[in-house]
C-alpha cells in the first residue's frame, strides 16, 4: 500500500487553496484583515449577465461609411483650399462613394490643383478623363486602412464613453473584423446606455439656406413622426445642395414632441473633431446646456465664419439633428459656443460625455442586444442556487442510502469536487452563468458516475470472493481506464464547445472542462485514500458498500 | 448490500430488431427536425432565427388575448406570447429577418403602456437579435458538433478499434437526432440552450458507451472463443446494474432542475432529462447490437 501522509497533505491544500480563491466571491471577504486582502487574490468569480443583469451589445461598424466620411471631408477642404489659393476651379462634388470630380474653370488650373492635392492630400490618386475635369479616389489599399482605421476608433471611442459614463467592470472588445462586443454588467438604466454607446455624436455646424423659396413654404411645427411627409413633399423642390433637418421641441408641460424644419445648406462649416471640451452648466432658468472649447484652428475657423455670416443663422447639429439654429449677432472669437436646447440635465450630461469621447469616425449599427433586467437576474440566481441545492441533497443521500458508508465516502467526494470547482473557477476569475451552474450540477453527476463505477467492481470482486484490500485495489484499478475514457471523451465534446462556443455557452463549456479535469483527480486520488485510510487502521473483514 | 438489479442474464441482443425499428424513426424524426430547421420552417429561437423576444413583469394579470390585442393595434400583428402566470410573466417574441434599427422592443413597451396605465411593469429581458448573428451562431453550432463527433471517433478508434468509434458516434448522433425530434414534435423552441444540452447530452451517452465498450473489450481479451453476441451480452449485463445506478442519479438531480430552475433552465433541463433516458438506452439498445451488424474481420481486441 502506498504511503498515506503524502496524499492527505495533497488533499488538504488543494482545499485550502480553493477556499483562498474562493473567499473573495463571499460577503466574509470584506471582513478580512487587510494583510489578506493585500496578499491574497481579491476577485473571485463574477456573475454573468444573466446573474446579475446587464447589456451585453454586439455592435457592426459601417466601415464603408468610414471611407465616404472620409472623401466627404476632402471634398470640404478642397473647397476651401482652392478657394484661398484663388485656383479657377468652378465645382469639387463628391460624385460616387469613392470618387471626387472637380470641375476646372480653365485648362490651365490644372497643375496648380494637382500640386497642391499631391501636397494636401497624399492619400488621393487623380485621373484626369478631359482637361476641365480631375477625377480624385483614394489610392489602392488606403480604403482597408481607412476601415480599419474606423473599427479601431470607433472602439477606444465607446471605451472612452462607457468610461466616463461609469460603468464597474466593462468589457469592450473587436470580434471579426467590423464588429465590436460590449458588455456592461449591472447597468440600472439600459436606455441610456445604449444610446451613449451607439449615438455617433457627429456635431456639425451648417449654415441654414434662408434664401430659397422653400425656407420660407416649411410649417413652422409638425407633430414627431410627420417627418417623412414633409420631405417627400418638398424634398424634390430644394437645391442639391441643400437638405431639410429637424429641430426637435418638447413641450415641458404636456411632454409632447415636436420637430420643426429647416433647409439647410448640405456641407458643414466646422465639426466636432476641432473640439476639446464640453461641459454642462446650467442656464439662468437652471436649463441645462452644454458649452464647448475650440482648439486653435476650429477657433480661428469658426470666428471667419462668424464673420462672414453675421444676421445670418447657423445650425448646431447632432447626428442630424438640429439642437438650435441661432442667428449670428457677431464675429465670435475665443474659440467657446454653446449648445443649447430642450433637454433635461441627463441628457445634456450625456450629450457633453460623447462631445468629449468624441465623433464615432463612422455610424455604428446594433446587431445583438441582450438585456437582462437585475430583477430577472435575482430571480434567475435564486431559483438555479434552490434547485442546485435539492439535487445535490438528493444525490448525497442517494448515494449514503445505496452505498452506506462506501456512499458517504463518495459524497466526501462530491463535495471536494465541489470545493476545488468553485476554487478554480474563481482562480482563473471566470464568469459563472446560469448555464456554467448546469455545467456544475453536470459535474455532480460525473463525480457519481465515477464512484458508482468503482463501487460496482469493488463489488464484483468482494462477490467473487476476494478479501476487502485486494479488492477495493482490484476495483479502482479496474475502473481506472473506463474513468479515463469515458472523461476524455466527454472532454473532447467540452472543447468543441469552448472552441465555438460564444458567451454563456463558453461559461458551460470551462465549468464542464474544469469539472471533468477535478473529478477524474478526487474519483481516482481522494477517495482511494480514504479506503487506504479505513484500511490501514487494522484489517478490515467488512466493506460497508 | 442494497441491490436495484441482482447478476442479470437478459438477451439484449436478441432485442435488437425491435431496438433497431424503434431507433430508426427516433431518428427519423430528428431528421426530419433537421430538414426544418435547415428550410428553416422549425421554431428557431431568435438567437438563431434573428429577431426581438422581450420578457416583461407585470404587477398584475394581463390576459394574454388582451395584450395580443395591444401589440395588434400598435403595428405588431405577428406576435408570439408566452404567458408565465404564477409571476405575471409575459414573453413577447417578434422574429424577423430585420436590422434591429426597427426597435420592436420599444414598440412593444410603447403600446402596453398606453394599453394597461395602471398595471405597470419591469422589463426582465430585451433580447435583440440581427439576422447575420442567428446565421453565424448555425454556423458554429454545426462546427461544434461536427469537431467532437471527429474527435470522439478518432480517440475511440485509438482506444478501441475503428468500428467501436463508428458505433459510438452512431449512437451518440442517434441520441441528439432523437431529442431533437422529440422537441420538434413537441414544438419547443429550439435555442442556443437547447443545442448545449444536446452537446452535453451527446458527452454523457458517450461516456454511457464508452463504460459498456469497455467492458466489451475486457471480455474480448479474456475469453474470445465464445460467440460476439454471447461476449457483448455478458458485458452489457454486467454494467447494468451501474448503468441504472448512474442514470437515476442523474434523473434525480434534473428533475428538480426541470421543476425549480425557472423558464430559463426548464427547457435546458428536459432536454438533458430526456437525453439521459435516450442514452442510456442507446448505449445497451443501439451501440451495443450495432457491433454484431458490423461482422468485419476481427481487429486488433480479438487478435491479441
Amino acid at each position: 500500500m502506498k504511503p498515506v501522509t503524502g496524499r492527505l497533505v495533497l488533499l488538504a491544500v488543494i482545499v485550502i487553496v480553493s477556499l483562498v480563491m474562493f473567499l473573495p466571491s463571499t460577503p466574509l471577504f470584506s471582513k478580512m484583515p487587510d494583510w489578506w486582502k493585500n496578499y491574497f487574490p481579491a476577485k473571485g468569480i463574477t456573475l454573468g449577465l444573466d446573474l446579475q443583469g446587464g447589456i451585453h451589445l454586439v455592435l457592426e461598424v459601417e466601415a464603408d461609411r468610414a471611407v465616404e466620411i472620409a472623401l466627404d471631408r476632402a471634398a470640404t477642404n478642397m473647397t476651401v483650399l482652392f478657394a484661398e489659393k484663388k485656383l479657377q476651379v468652378e465645382s469639387v462634388t463628391h460624385t460616387t462613394p469613392t470618387e471626387i470630380t472637380v470641375s476646372l474653370g480653365a485648362p490651365e488650373a490644372k497643375d496648380g490643383v494637382l500640386k497642391l492635392t499631391d501636397d494636401q492630400f497624399p492619400f488621393l490618386t487623380s485621373r484626369s478623363p478631359s482637361d476641365r475635369v480631375l477625377v480624385f479616389s483614394l489610392r489602392s489599399g488606403e480604403a482597408d486602412r481607412i476601415k480599419k482605421q474606423a473599427v479601431t476608433q470607433a472602439l477606444e471611442t465607446i471605451r472612452n464613453r462607457v468610461d466616463q459614463f461609469g460603468v464597474a467592470e466593462p468589457q469592450i472588445q473587436q470580434q471579426g473584423l467590423r464588429q465590436i462586443v460590449v458588455q456592461l454588467p449591472g447597468v440600472k438604466d439600459p436606455g441610456r446606455a445604449k444610446a451613449l454607446i451607439k449615438n455617433t455624436a457627429l456635431l456639425e455646424f451648417k449654415m441654414l439656406d434662408e434664401t430659397h423659396k422653400v425656407a420660407g413654404m416649411l410649417p413652422s411645427r409638425v407633430p414627431a413622426g410627420k417627418e417623412e411627409d414633409i420631405i417627400r413633399e418638398f424634398g424634390p423642390q430644394i437645391p442639391p445642395d441643400d437638405e431639410i433637418l429637424f429641430e426637435r421641441t418638447i413641450d415641458k408641460e404636456s411632454g409632447r414632441v415636436t420637430k420643426t424644419p429647416y433647409l439647410v445648406k448640405k456641407r458643414a462649416v466646422l465639426t466636432g473633431d476641432v473640439l476639446t471640451d464640453a461641459r454642462v452648466s446650467l442656464g439662468e432658468f437652471q436649463d441645462a446646456y452644454v458649452s464647448i472649447n475650440f482648439d486653435s484652428t476650429g477657433a480661428k475657423l469658426f470666428e471667419r465664419i462668424t464673420a462672414e455670416n453675421v444676421k445670418k443663422r447657423m445650425a448646431i447639429i447632432l447626428d442630424n439633428t438640429i439642437y438650435s439654429a441661432p442667428v449670428i449677432q457677431e464675429r465670435i472669437s475665443g474659440g467657446r459656443a454653446q449648445i443649447t436646447g430642450s433637454f433635461t440635465t441627463e441628457e445634456a450630461n450625456d450629450l457633453a460625455i460623447v462631445l468629449r469621447a468624441g465623433a464615432l469616425p463612422a455610424p455604428v449599427k446594433v446587431i445583438q442586444d441582450l438585456t437582462v433586467g437585475p430583477s430577472l437576474g435575482q430571480d434567475s440566481i435564486e431559483k438555479g442556487v434552490r434547485s442546485t441545492i435539492i439535487a445535490g441533497v438528493i444525490v448525497v443521500l442517494f448515494m449514503v442510502f445505496y452505498y452506506r458508508l462506501s456512499g458517504s465516502i463518495a459524497d466526501f467526494a462530491l463535495v471536494l469536487n465541489l470545493v476545488c470547482l468553485v476554487g478554480a473557477l474563481a482562480g482563473l476569475n471566470a464568469t459563472l452563468t446560469l448555464p456554467g451552474i448546469a455545467g456544475i450540477i453536470l459535474t455532480i453527476g460525473m463525480g457519481v458516475d465515477s464512484n458508482v463505477l468503482i463501487f460496482e467492481r469493488i463489488r464484483e470482486e468482494l462477490r467473487s470472493g476476494k478479501p476487502v484490500r485486494p479488492a477495493v485495489d482490484a476495483g479502482y484499478e479496474k475502473a481506472l481506464l473506463t474513468i479515463v475514457d469515458s472523461h476524455v471523451t466527454t472532454l473532447i465534446t467540452g472543447f468543441a464547445l469552448f472552441l465555438f462556443g460564444t458567451g454563456p455557452i463558453k461559461g458551460f463549456a470551462v465549468t464542464l472542462c474544469l469539472g471533468i479535469a477535478i473529478n477524474l483527480f478526487t474519483a481516482l486520488v481522494g477517495t482511494k485514500v480514504i479506503f487506504d485510510l479505513l484500511n490501514r487502521r487494522g484489517r478490515m473483514d467488512r466493506l460497508s458498500i | 448490500m442494497i441491490e436495484v438489479l441482482g447478476k442479470t442474464n437478459i438477451d439484449f441482443m436478441g432485442w435488437r430488431r425491435y431496438s433497431f425499428a424503434l431507433s430508426g424513426v427516433l431518428a427519423l424524426f430528428g431528421l426530419v427536425a433537421m430538414v426544418q430547421i435547415g428550410r428553416g420552417a422549425a421554431n428557431l429561437g431568435i438567437d438563431f432565427a434573428g429577431g426581438t423576444a422581450v420578457q416583461l413583469k407585470f404587477e398584475k394579470a394581463v390576459p394574454i388575448e388582451l395584450a395580443r390585442q395591444a401589440l395588434i393595434t400598435h403595428g405588431l400583428p405577428e406576435v408570439e406570447l408566452q404567458e408565465f402566470t404564477a409571476d405575471n410573466k409575459l414573453l413577447v417574441r417578434v422574429k424577423a429577418q430585420t436590422a434591429i434599427e426597427e426597435k420592436v422592443a420599444d414598440k412593444v413597451l410603447d403600446a402596453f403602456k398606453k394599453v394597461f396605465p395602471d398595471n405597470p411593469f419591469v422589463v426582465d429581458s430585451s433580447y435583440e437579435i440581427g439576422p447575420t448573428i442567428g446565421e453565424k451562431l448555425q454556423e458554429d453550432a454545426l462546427k461544434a458538433i461536427t469537431i467532437s463527433m471527429v474527435g470522439i471517433i478518432l480517440y475511440i478508434w485509438a482506444r478501441f478499434e475503428f468500428r467501436f468509434g463508428i458505433a459510438a458516434a452512431i449512437a451518440t448522433f442517434h441520441d441528439i437526432l432523437a431529442v431533437l425530434g422529440i422537441f420538434y414534435v413537441l414544438d419547443k423552441e429550439i435555442t442556443l440552450l437547447i443545442v448545449t444540452a444536446l452537446l452535453t447530452l451527446a458527452g454523457y451517452s458517450l461516456t454511457d458507451t464508452v463504460v459498456v465498450f469497455d467492458r466489451i473489450r475486457e471480455n474480448l481479451r479474456a475469453r474470445h472463443r465464445e460467440p460476439l453476441e454471447k461476449t457483448i451480452n455478458n458485458a452489457v449485463n454486467q454494467v447494468l446494474s451501474r448503468t441504472v445506478v448512474v442514470s437515476l442519479t442523474v434523473i434525480l438531480v434534473l428533475v428538480p432542475l426541470t421543476f425549480f430552475g425557472g423558464e430559463v433552465l426548464h427547457d435546458f433541463s428536459l432536454a438533458l432529462l430526456m437525453g439521459v433516458i435516450v442514452g442510456t438506452y442507446s448505449s445497451v439498445f443501439v451501440a451495443s447490437p450495432l457491433l454484431i451488424l458490423w461482422k468485419g474481420t476481427p481487429g486488433k481486441l480479438l487478435r491479441r
